[in-house]
Parts: structure tokens; sequence; C-alpha cells
């Protein structure tokens, strides 16, 4: 078989992992991503084992221990989604803006959706106009800050 | 030794695959699609279950290069565990059943962009890089539960045993940080 196939095929599997990571906005799916990009590199280590022919097994049983830190990784990152959802009411990874802004006090999270997404960068948060009605919230934010 | 390793895909073309090309071929077309679809759909659980199809995919390639072990591995953490654990979240963090609108986030063209350049340049390297490698595949299975289970225990027992530590902590980690709501309604 040439190398190539299983190769192409890592990178096909890693890159749509890459676009599902940057894109999804769930936190449960963007861990799905992260599992096709392991998944991946799990290909690529098999294959050149097999390729090379390792008498330590290297790429092997480097994928059993990505394997089982991908185990691992899952149940942190799922007990932590948890713990965000219970804490917040949602698990969108758009909305946990902590460490860009102060977090909404006694606002319902399902308010500043729209504002969350659309009013991403330092240099837009001052007030752009009668049109940005539906984030008042935002510049009173900041001035707290 | 060295003739086996690098032995150039000479009569190898790839305008005449081998049976197991094709296999891996068609394996891996509904491996990629699956796992697009997984990225790319707006029905949540459909998801997790088109990750199945996905991962189970995978474990079929591992099979096509004669890693047995670490396709029934795959089989039994990925699609037996991981995927449940996926699903259980899901249910736990009371996700949508059916389309729900906002599964793509705002910036999908971006992320869309810097995956087609990415997988273009990747792909671009590794053809050129690996055009003429041929893996042989014809002189005894590689991964076996024997070969793979003495490299296991003879050469790589440290980091085995420092993994499981690290499996238990992780454990224990998640008890304590799912515990934790729970000692504070009380």
């Amino acid at each position: 078989m040439h190398l190539a196939y299983p190769a192409v095929l890592a990178v096909l599997l890693f890159c749509t992992g890459l676009y599902g990571v940057l894109a999804r906005r769930n936190a449960i799916l963007v861990l799905m991503s992260v599992e096709l990009m392991l998944n991946a590199v799990n290909l690529n280590l098999v294959a050149f084992d097999v390729w090379l022919r390792d008498t330590l097994h290297a790429g092997q049983a480097l994928t059993l221990f990505t394997i089982a830190i991908a185990a691992a990784e899952i149940g942190i990152g799922l007990a932590i989604v948890l713990l965000v959802y219970r804490n917040r009411g949602t698990s969108d990874v758009d909305r946990l803006r902590d460490l860009a802004d102060p977090p909404p006090s006694g606002q319902d999270p399902m308010d500043d959706s729209m504002a969350a997404a659309t009013d991403n960068g330092p240099g837009n948060g001052s007030d752009n106009g009668p049109d940005h009605s539906a984030d008042q919230g935002i510049p009173a934010r900041r001035q707290t800050a | 030794m060295s003739t086996a390793v690098h032995l150039a895909a000479t009569g190898h073309g790839f305008l005449s695959p081998t049976g197991v090309e094709i296999a891996f071929l068609l394996v891996g077309i509904v491996t990629f699609a699956a796992a697009v679809i997984t990225v790319t759909t707006k029905q949540l659980v459909h998801a997790a279950l088109w990750l199945v199809v996905a991962l189970g995919g995978i474990a079929v390639e591992y099979l096509l290069l004669t890693a047995e072990f670490i396709a029934w591995v795959q089989v039994l953490i990925y699609v037996g565990s991981v995927v449940v654990l996926l699903l259980f979240g899901l249910m736990m963090t009371r996700a949508p059943i059916g389309r729900s609108p906002d599964a793509d986030s705002g910036n999908r063209p971006a992320a869309l962009a810097v995956a087609v350049t990415a997988a273009a340049a990747l792909v671009w390297v590794v053809v050129d890089a690996f055009r003429a490698t041929w893996i042989d595949l014809d002189k005894g299975v590689q991964g076996s539960t024997a070969v793979s289970g003495e490299s296991l225990f003879r050469y790589w027992v440290l980091p085995f045993e420092a993994l499981s530590v690290l499996l238990l902590a992780a454990l224990v980690g998640a008890i304590v940080l799912s515990r934790k709501k729970v000692e504070e309604e009380r």
C-alpha cells in the first residue's frame, strides 16, 4: 500500500477537525472535533509504524498512549463543560467571554447571544450608533471594567 | 532491513491499485464524509452518531494496516466509551433535539479558509514527500496482540504505568469537578 493513502486521509481528517474546532459553537461539538484531530494523528502514527517496521513499535505504543490521554481529556473536558453549563446555563464557547469582558451581571445569557457573536473585538465596543440597541449592556460592562 | 524499510514503490503505480488500497480508499472516503458531516451537521446528536461512523472507519483502516490490537482498542475506547460520554454530555447540557440554527459560530468563513488552506498545504507536502513510499503489508502482521503486548510491556512499561496514574488522576479530577455543585446544594 502506498504510504500516501493513510497520510492524505490523516491530513484530511485533521483539517476537518480543525474546521470543527474553529467553527463550532457548542463546546461538546468542539470536543468531538478535537477527537477527530487526535484520530488523524493516531492514523499517522500507525501508518508510519507499519511502514518503518519499528522493532520497538513506538508508533503503536504512542497510539495507545494517545488513546488513553484522549479518554482522560474527554472525561475532564466533559466535566468542565457540565460545570460551565450548570453555572452559566449554556455551553456555547462564544458566550464564555470572561477574559474579554466582565460577565453580564443579572442578565439572562440568552439575551446577548447575538451581541456576543457580533461584537467581538476591543475596537468596536464603543457605541456604534443607534443600530446597536440590542447590546446596550456591553458598553456599560466595559465601563465597569 | 534498510532495503526493506526504504523500499521504493517501483512497479506500484497509483493507477493500478491493489485490493487493500481499493478497500482503504473506499473506507477512507466513508470516514472522511462522516467526519465532514460530523463537523457540519446542525443536529447535535446526529453529529455524535456520525462520529461513530468516522471512528469506526478509522478502526477499519487500522485493520487494513494490520494493526489489529489498535483497531480493537479504538472500537472499545472511542466507539464504546468516548461517544457514549459525548452523548451523555449532550444529554446533560440539554442539547436540543432537532436542528439547532446556532450550532455554527460566527467565524465560520474564517474557519473554512484556515481549514482549506491547511489541507491544501499539507496534502501537497505529504503527497510530494511520500508518493514513492510503499508499505509492505505482506511480511506478517505488525500489530497483533502478541507483538503489541510484548513491545508495550518490555520497552514501554514506565510510560504505561505513568499513563495509568495520569488516567486515574484525570478520573478523580472529573469526579471532583462533578461533585462540587452537589455539595454546594446541600
